[in-house]
């Protein structure tokens, strides 16, 4: 899928709500658009979803042009929503069935594979429920069932996780991943950083209408060189405040007692050396090392590093 | 003789995917009508003609206030009346529902064919059920009206030309209102339009009956369903009504008008 220079003004002469989006996701890749409220992710994937009509740049779907197309786009992709959208006169079942029947397939496939599903998405035994009664996790998992009963090649996750409990929101997770282990294209937006950042293999944030950043999670965590470097629990020794302080390759030192005659040192610095430097130097000041580990800067230091404080 | 080419068969696999796509929303409708709502549907659509026929037809010959032959003349207008009504509020209210409160629409939106066949559907399926009701009538007539329902004269060609064309205006009509009006106005706006609307549709009265009301009688002639009112009584029975080309002309109008306003008005709805 590729988004080029995708523009959309909603009022003649207002502002750009999407100022020239680029970016291109691969067949299989599980991509993730991340932005503050606003930013132009709902109208992005308004428009991927033949819902909106750009102003300028163009949108291309397995090579299909989303203007010119809508139709073959349509065939190709499923959105699960952030708000629910089943269809409250049907039960569960019957939403699965129809969804599949929009989509030419025969009643005895769709029976099949909406029972295949039920049972995929736990919802056994609630088949014949009305929609109205399901909770919100459950309603979710029914959109998710839905969204697969064409098979699709790109699916859209629009937030899937902002309104579940702990345990909906794992169980989505290891379909997501299930669902790019077989090779379905996934576009996925939300503010959760841990989730963008456990789940995508690249992220675009997004902010005012533009891509500010796009890379791998990990690459972007390192986007805050300062933020990066080691924390030790160091156990045994005294005195600790000038233990690091000129340590080779670290350009500031904290450190706090941890009770215990332990000591919690961080160290912020990317020298590779660092982790041998400061082992050595704890050893030699008679300190034992109880745990050491590499800090890196979070997705969410650097989220708001590149789209700032203020409320939108 | 053109060869057939790989585009060719692209554009044949399309329009029949639309076409399955169509029809699988035409299933969805009937399943949901029949297994899920019917009480629902057939006292939306026969509540308010159940009181017409009986009130007017029944207890005003009752007590005088009306003459006998009353309820001969009130049929066709009722039958018109509930044809348009139930389009109107088979269109109208789940747009302004699915659109912006249950978002139930979306599903529909994402099937894959055009925005505009979405559209044509659901004013297709309103209009069924417009027919529906309306057919019901018949009997409930036969029950209710004192003289019970006389089809002795009755045009059978004209009544279902009529009876389609008058719930498809009516789809328009009620596809127009969905459409247009925000979600927070659509109770005042049915207040205001469905009341003028029943009352100036030439649906308790022949339209040539208000021959001492001029200005009345003009004003009516904007109203739809005077159309689909004096179609039916054509139709239905010997008494003089509007010519047959101002009856044509009138529904025609009223189709291509409507219809047009609402596919657009959807569209608009749909994408931004």
């Amino acid at each position: 899928m590729v988004v080029d220079e995708l523009r959309k003004r909603f009022v003649p002469n207002g502002p750009d709500v999407v100022d020239g989006i680029s970016f291109a996701v691969g067949r299989g890749e599980l991509f993730g658009l991340l932005g503050p409220n606003g930013a132009g992710k709902t109208t992005t994937i308004g428009v991927i979803t033949t819902r909106v009509h750009p102003s300028g740049g163009r949108v291309l779907v397995d090579g299909i042009d989303v203007s010119r197309d809508p139709v073959a786009v349509k065939r190709r992709i499923a959105v699960v929503p952030q708000q629910s959208n089943l269809d409250r006169t049907l039960t569960a079942a019957e939403n699965l069935s129809f969804h599949a029947a929009y989509f030419g397939s025969n009643r005895r496939d769709r029976r099949h594979r909406a029972r295949e599903m039920l049972a995929r998405f736990g919802l056994e035994g609630r088949e014949d429920d009305a929609v109205n009664n399901y909770s919100g996790g459950m309603a979710q998992r029914l959109m998710l069932a839905r969204a697969l009963m064409h098979r699709p090649q790109l699916l859209v996750l629009d937030e899937p996780t902002s309104a579940l409990d702990p345990q909906s929101r794992l169980f989505l997770w290891d379909t997501i991943r299930e669902l790019r282990r077989d090779g379905v294209t996934i576009l996925l937006t939300t503010h959760d950083m841990d989730e963008a950042d456990l789940l995508c293999d690249r992220i675009a944030i997004v902010d005012h209408g533009r891509v500010v950043a796009l890379d791998t999670p990990r690459r972007l965590r390192q986007l805050l060189p300062s933020d990066a470097g080691l924390e030790l629990l160091i156990e045994g020794g005294s005195d600790p405040s000038q233990l690091f302080s000129g340590i080779e390759g670290g350009r500031r030192v904290e450190a706090h007692s941890a009770g215990e005659d332990r000591c919690r040192v961080r160290i912020y610095g990317e020298d590779e050396r660092l982790t041998e430097h400061a082992a050595g130097l704890a050893r030699r000041a008679g300190w034992r090392v109880v745990e050491l580990r590499r800090i890196e800067g979070t997705l969410e230091d650097v989220f708001v590093h590149l789209t700032g404080r203020e409320l939108r | 003789m053109r060869p057939i080419t790989r585009s060719d068969v692209a554009a044949g696999g399309q329009r029949m995917s639309a076409w399955r796509a169509f029809l699988g929303l035409c299933q969805r409708d009937l399943w949901a009508t029949i297994r899920h709502e019917p009480v629902a549907f057939l006292s939306q659509a026969l509540l308010q003609p159940i009181f017409f026929l009986f009130v007017f037809g029944r207890v005003l010959p009752e007590i005088g206030a009306a003459g006998n032959a009353y309820g001969g003349q009130l049929l066709p207008g009722i039958i018109a009346l509930t044809v348009v009504l139930t389009a109107v509020q088979n269109t109208a209210l789940p747009l302004v529902i699915g659109f912006s409160f249950t978002k139930e629409l979306e599903d529909r939106l994402l099937a894959p064919l055009p925005v505009e066949a979405v559209a044509v559907q659901t004013m297709l399926m309103a209009a069924a059920r417009g027919v529906i009701g309306g057919l019901l009538i018949l009997p409930l007539g036969q029950l209710i009206l004192p003289g019970g329902v006389s089809l002795g004269q009755t045009t059978w060609l004209g009544f279902v030309v009529i009876l389609v064309l008058g719930a498809v205006a009516g789809a328009g009509m009620g596809m127009v209102l969905g459409t247009a009006v925000p979600p927070n106005r659509i109770s005042v706006t049915f207040a205001v339009v469905l009341t003028p609307l029943i009352f100036t549709g030439s649906t308790f009265y022949p339209w040539a009956a208000l021959a001492r009301l001029r200005w009345f009688q003009v004003l009516t002639l904007a109203n739809p369903l005077t159309y689909v009112s004096e179609g039916m009584r054509a139709a239905l029975t010997p008494v003089h009504h509007l010519s047959t080309a101002a009856i044509a002309l009138g529904i025609v109008v009223s189709l291509a008008l409507f219809g047009a306003l609402g596919v657009r008005g959807f569209a608009r709805r749909a994408t931004s």
